[in-house]
């Protein structure tokens, strides 16, 4: 039955509302969602292949010894790599502690407190060219800055390094949170009598929140999967972590020494540190999925 | 007599000079620029105590621009340039010594568009209180704005909800009750019925004259039934567009009754037989 027939049948002026695939916008409609679903099961080949793998690989030797194990030397069997989750908690928690102040108060200077001033402008470039800098360059010059001027790699030059990388994150996910802010919310306060810092931080700051804290988790994401930045800050260690002054174990750098070693145990422990590195950075990128949507 | 330059007030004290009747704000503007655009010029209104005094006049002519001089609200905007005196209980609120911030805390305001804070109905009222360092009893003083803004009904059982998740026209009620938490001596509003539907608006007209038995309130309107159902004293403003600006003036200000039914200016008569016609 064609289109026309179908018309006859109804009273003429009463429209069909029902799917018809021979219309040519109908029919675009399909073809083109067919294909976005072809592009982005492409797209997705190589991330579940690399997901499938972590977790075949990584999986078999995952338990725990290994999370909480000290790792083996050469030929031994057996050992884990629990130093370096340790490791990277300290460092990545430093590198937080030193750029969730920093960033979130830089967001919210550029977002609201001076956001079209000269200095705002620097910052906000500065910030801009950070975030594409190559992270390699963060550990230079950290070891150029702390490593050199302590005589000792460290955690705490690490979580600087971290840091270093972080505070472009967190500053600029923070500066369009505070953006996002209506400005009857501020007109509002100033209308209440607040002053232009009460407004910052009683209104502008807990209203953007949610997408402030988005930005912080992404940040603790991407620092904890770093490796290039920690090379020439906290160099490595074998043994548990007893000071934030001495060199210090962490999964990427692991991965990194322990994938180019010729003994399967180690390459084992390289794919199962792997698997917790990517679980680690999964949990806060849906942490910070979860308290983005939960806005207003 | 109140201090302009020193704290705010205190949210549990008498709120000054309202005891005896008489002016609680006088205008005299000259001038009014943004930037160099002449917004508004030779303009003398007065706020009474325990009046309402309704704005009006056609779109642009200012009235939103002398309101938010009332409290100096307008110098948020950098442009803005007042030239005259505005005095609140007879002091120069634009004199060198006042810091604006308390002047705003003496004088509330409530917006056209309703604009709750992104928090609890709780924490919306009790916002002020706490800007103002205020030490007593929270939840009497909360439950007190609720009450006098005629929404504690509506919101006993949920002032842990977000002021967001309210009703357009609760919303402004709780803007009402946030602005009155604190005790302002003058509130003023800019259209504060214009984004509600009719029934919300009858609430808050109510409302307002309940509220004038405390405050002296000013209200920016562009409904004249509202103008005639609310206000005692009225204000008309017209636009002048000769010599190619467009500058806003007062053309005359008077009780409610006599604008209304015997203008003494011609601009107010036709622009009131238009309005109604
Ligand atoms: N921030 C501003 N910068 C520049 N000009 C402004 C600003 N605010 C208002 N104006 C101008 O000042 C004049 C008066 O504006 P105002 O908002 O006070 O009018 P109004 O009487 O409240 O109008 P409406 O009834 O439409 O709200 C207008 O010509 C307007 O364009
Ligand atoms: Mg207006």
């Amino acid at each position: 039955m064609t289109v026309i027939e179908a018309d006859m049948n109804r009273k003429p002026d009463v429209p069909s509302l029902d799917h018809s695939f021979s219309d040519p916008r109908a029919l675009r409609n399909t073809i083109q969602t067919v294909l976005l679903w072809i592009v982005a099961l492409l797209a997705s080949v190589p991330l579940f292949s690399v997901l499938y793998m972590l977790i075949t690989r990584g999986g078999a030797r995952l338990g725990w010894e290994a999370i909480t194990a000290l790792p083996p030397a050469g030929l031994e069997m057996g050992g884990g790599f629990g130093n370096a989750i340790v490791g990277t908690v300290v460092m990545v928690g430093i590198g937080a502690l030193i750029s969730v102040p920093l960033g979130v108060l830089g967001g919210l200077l550029l977002g609201a407190i001076a956001p079209s001033s000269r200095m705002s402008d620097a910052v906000r470039f500065v910030a801009k060219v950070l975030t594409g800098f190559p992270s390699i360059l963060a550990g230079v010059f950290v070891y150029a800055w702390l490593v050199l001027g302590m005589g000792t790699y460290s955690a705490f030059a690490g979580g600087v390094a971290l840091a270093v990388r972080m505070i472009p994150t967190v500053m600029l996910t923070a500066e369009q949170a505070v953006r996002m802010v209506p400005q009857r919310m501020k007109d509002a306060a100033f209308g209440m009598g607040c002053t232009q810092t009460q407004v910052a931080l009683r209104v502008t700051l807990p209203t953007a929140m949610p997408g402030v804290l988005t930005g912080v988790m992404l940040a603790v994401a991407g620092a904890a999967g770093e490796s290039a930045p920690l090379l020439f800050t906290a160099l490595f260690s074998n043994y548990w972590i007893g000071s934030l002054t001495e060199p210090t174990a962490s999964l990427s750098i692991l991965i990194y020494n322990f994938s180019g070693m010729p003994f399967p145990n180690q390459i084992e422990l390289a794919w199962a540190a792997s698997l917790v590195l990517v679980l680690i950075v999964l949990v806060f990128n849906i942490l910070s999925r979860l308290i983005g949507a939960r806005r207003v | 007599m109140v201090s302009l330059n020193t704290v705010a007030p205190a949210a549990a004290s008498p709120r000054p000079g309202l005891s005896e009747t008489g002016v609680a704000i006088d205008a005299r503007v000259e001038k009014i620029y943004y930037g160099d655009f002449l917004a508004v010029r030779d303009s003398h209104v007065a706020v009474e105590k325990g009046q309402i005094t309704g704005f009006i006049g056609p779109s642009g002519c200012g009235k939103s621009t002398v309101l938010r001089s009332l409290n100096r609200m307008n110098d948020l905007i950098p442009s803005f340039r007042l030239m005259g005196s505005v005095t609140f209980l007879g002091q120069d609120i634009y004199a060198k010594s006042v810091d604006p911030v308390v002047v705003r805390r003496h004088i509330g305001m409530v917006f056209q568009q309703p604009n709750p804070f992104s928090m609890s109905i709780y924490e919306n009222v009790a916002f002020g209180l706490r800007l103002n360092r205020f030490k007593g009893d929270y939840d009497e003083k909360v439950e007190t704005a609720l009450r006098k803004a005629g929404l504690w009904n509506e919101v006993k059982d949920k002032l842990r909800q977000n002021g967001l998740a309210l009703s357009g026209g609760q919303q402004q009620r709780l803007c009402i009750a946030r602005a009155i938490a604190t005790n302002p001596t003058v509130l003023l509003m800019d259209e504060p019925c214009s984004a509600l539907d009719p029934i919300a608006t009858r609430i808050i007209e109510e409302l307002m004259l309940e509220l004038k038995q405390e405050y002296s309130v000013a209200i920016v309107t562009h409904n004249m039934q509202q103008a005639m159902r609310v206000a005692d004293k009225t204000a008309f403003f017209s636009v002048d567009i000769s010599k190619g600006g467009r500058t806003g003036f007062l053309v005359e200000q008077g009780d409610t009754r006599q604008i209304f039914h015997d203008p003494r200016e011609k601009l107010t008569k036709d622009y009131i037989s238009g309005e109604f016609s």
